[in-house]
């Protein structure tokens, strides 16, 4: 099983809560701090920290699909 | 729903009970109950918004963008007289503006929050308070925990990041205090507003001259870019400083309060000390414990919207309790015990949720997790100096806290 992670770019709020859950997956941008997806398709022994990465964001904008 | 059983509404906030404060209110702890239906509560002005604690309904509201932050609507469940008078003169800002607004200002003003520049800042927070720590143990005993260690860490650290002077930090914490008080006066609010915009119109003249290397030279240079007025520089400034030091100082000092009543955890927390990442849960346990923001987060609905059966309509005033959600059974379990390995304590509600989720929390998160840190390492016998009865609390304010902690060691 497999899973992919999909970002609702405009709602992010910059809240950096991601970075720190998971920060080999997330960063922020220099210029305002918004998300970016360092890696779509994680490996399997990170998706307990994306998981808890997508539920922590305060804007929900962050979904785990798995395929 | 009419409003003609007048008596029925429960005033808000409602007391703690001092035996056990750090407690949640029972008739507040009560609504969070499976079985409790949305009620309503009548706050200072005599309005009747809806209580809303449960956990699962307030993950849901908050990201709901039928609620808003719009304060100069009528019928918006101000959190004081003193913010009710201010809303009207508030220029547009983070803290009072929905989504698309709100997500362009706060993307102007995140970049010195995000992960990358507080973690840049940490061996800055770590030698701070272990320099306050040195000085408190040269020191004589007792030590009131608060003037010299919980109060100064965040203190010196947001001045520093704002570049603004230190030497006025008595102003900035008396009116601060003001600002955030459920009993100032709108005159008392207006004179702290006052002083504080005088400290900070001078900073930022200052900067507008000569930019440094600090966030209110990067709020000056919005605005000569012509990105935002001189007015919401300001503003936003003074709600940085004033956010910024009161919460995370209330934490320290109710932090340190609850570890040495629970022996157990200061003892896991020091035998952690060296893991990051078990220091970080931790903390997020004692922000979901204490729950500073004991008040409730406050908004009002733009649209009708269905809550569990019952209808919230359009123009209502909504009191979002973060605190009884940070002890909702359904969500927590046994929610009074403090454990600070916690496996979901980082879902709390302690910094709010959805776009207002606060904008410091990495700031906080780091001065807590050193503060906590250096603490229960460097003052292993850390204990109090009078029986846990006579620690007075200061709850007047939309966060609570210590007016002082008495220890010694
Ligand atoms: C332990 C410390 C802190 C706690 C518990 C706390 C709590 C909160 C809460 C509950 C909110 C949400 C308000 C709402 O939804 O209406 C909030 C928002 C905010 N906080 Fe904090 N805060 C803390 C520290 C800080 C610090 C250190 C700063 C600044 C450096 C700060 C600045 C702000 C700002 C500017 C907002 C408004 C964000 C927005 O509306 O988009 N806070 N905080
Ligand atoms: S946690 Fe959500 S809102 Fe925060 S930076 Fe990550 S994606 Fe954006």
């Amino acid at each position: 099983m497999t899973y992919r992670i999909e970002f609702d770019e405009p709602k992010c709020v910059a809240a950096g809560q991601c970075v720190m859950v998971a920060p080999d997956v997330f960063d922020q941008r220099d210029e305002d701090g918004v998300a970016i997806v360092l890696d779509e398709t994680p490996s399997e022994d990170l998706l307990d920290e994306v998981e808890e990465a997508a539920a922590v964001c305060p804007a929900a904008a962050l979904r785990v699909v798995r395929s | 729903m009419t409003d003609t059983i007048l008596d029925d509404y429960p005033l808000y906030p409602s007391p703690r009970d001092l035996s056990c404060p750090f407690a949640q209110p029972e008739n507040v702890l009560s609504t969070t109950r499976e079985d409790a239906p949305l009620g309503k509560v009548r706050i200072w002005d005599g309005s009747t918004p809806w209580l809303v604690s449960k956990y699962a309904d307030q993950h849901a509201l908050l990201t709901d963008p039928r609620l808003s932050i719009d304060e100069t609507r009528e019928g918006y469940p101000h959190m004081t007289r003193g913010r009710s008078e201010s809303a009207k003169h508030t220029p547009p800002l983070i803290t009072n503006t929905d989504a698309p607004e709100h997500t362009r200002l706060r993307r102007m003003v995140n970049l010195p929050f995000t992960v990358k520049r507080i973690e840049a800042l940490r061996p800055r927070i770590q030698s701070l308070v272990g320099e306050l720590l040195d000085e408190m143990l040269a020191g004589p005993r007792p030590v009131d925990l608060v003037q010299a260690f919980a109060l100064p860490v965040p203190t010196i650290v947001i001045t520093d990041m704002l570049g603004v002077s230190y030497d006025n930090r008595e102003d900035f914490q008396h009116a601060s205090h003001t600002l955030v008080s459920h009993d100032a006066t709108p005159d008392e609010s207006a004179a702290a507003g006052a002083v504080l915009g005088g400290h900070i119109g001078a900073a930022m003249q200052a900067k507008l001259a000569e930019p440094a290397d600090d966030v209110m030279s990067e709020l000056a240079a919005l605005v000569k870019a012509g990105e935002m007025s001189p007015h919401e520089a300001l503003t936003m400034s003074t709600a940085i400083l004033i956010a910024g030091h009161e919460t995370s100082a209330s934490m320290i000092g109710l932090g340190a309060l609850a570890l040495l009543q629970n022996p157990d955890q200061l003892d896991y927390l020091r035998s952690v000390a060296d893991e990051p990442k078990k220091v970080a849960v931790a903390v997020e346990e004692l922000l979901r414990y204490l729950t500073i923001v004991h008040t409730g987060v406050r908004r009002i609905a733009s649209e009708d919207i269905e809550v569990g059966g019952t209808v919230i309509k359009a123009g209502d005033g909504v009191v979002l309790d973060v605190a009884a959600a940070n002890w909702d059974a359904a969500r927590f379990a046994v929610p009074e015990r403090l454990d600070l390995a916690r496996g979901n304590a980082r879902t709390h509600h302690a910094f709010g949720y959805g776009a207002h989720q606060c904008l410091g929390q990495t700031l906080a998160r780091v001065e807590l997790q050193e503060a906590f840190r250096a603490l229960v390492t460097r003052v292993p016998d850390l204990a109090l100096a009078v029986p846990a009865a006579e620690v007075e609390f200061a709850f007047e304010g939309v966060a609570y806290g210590l007016r002082s902690l008495p220890v010694t060691w």
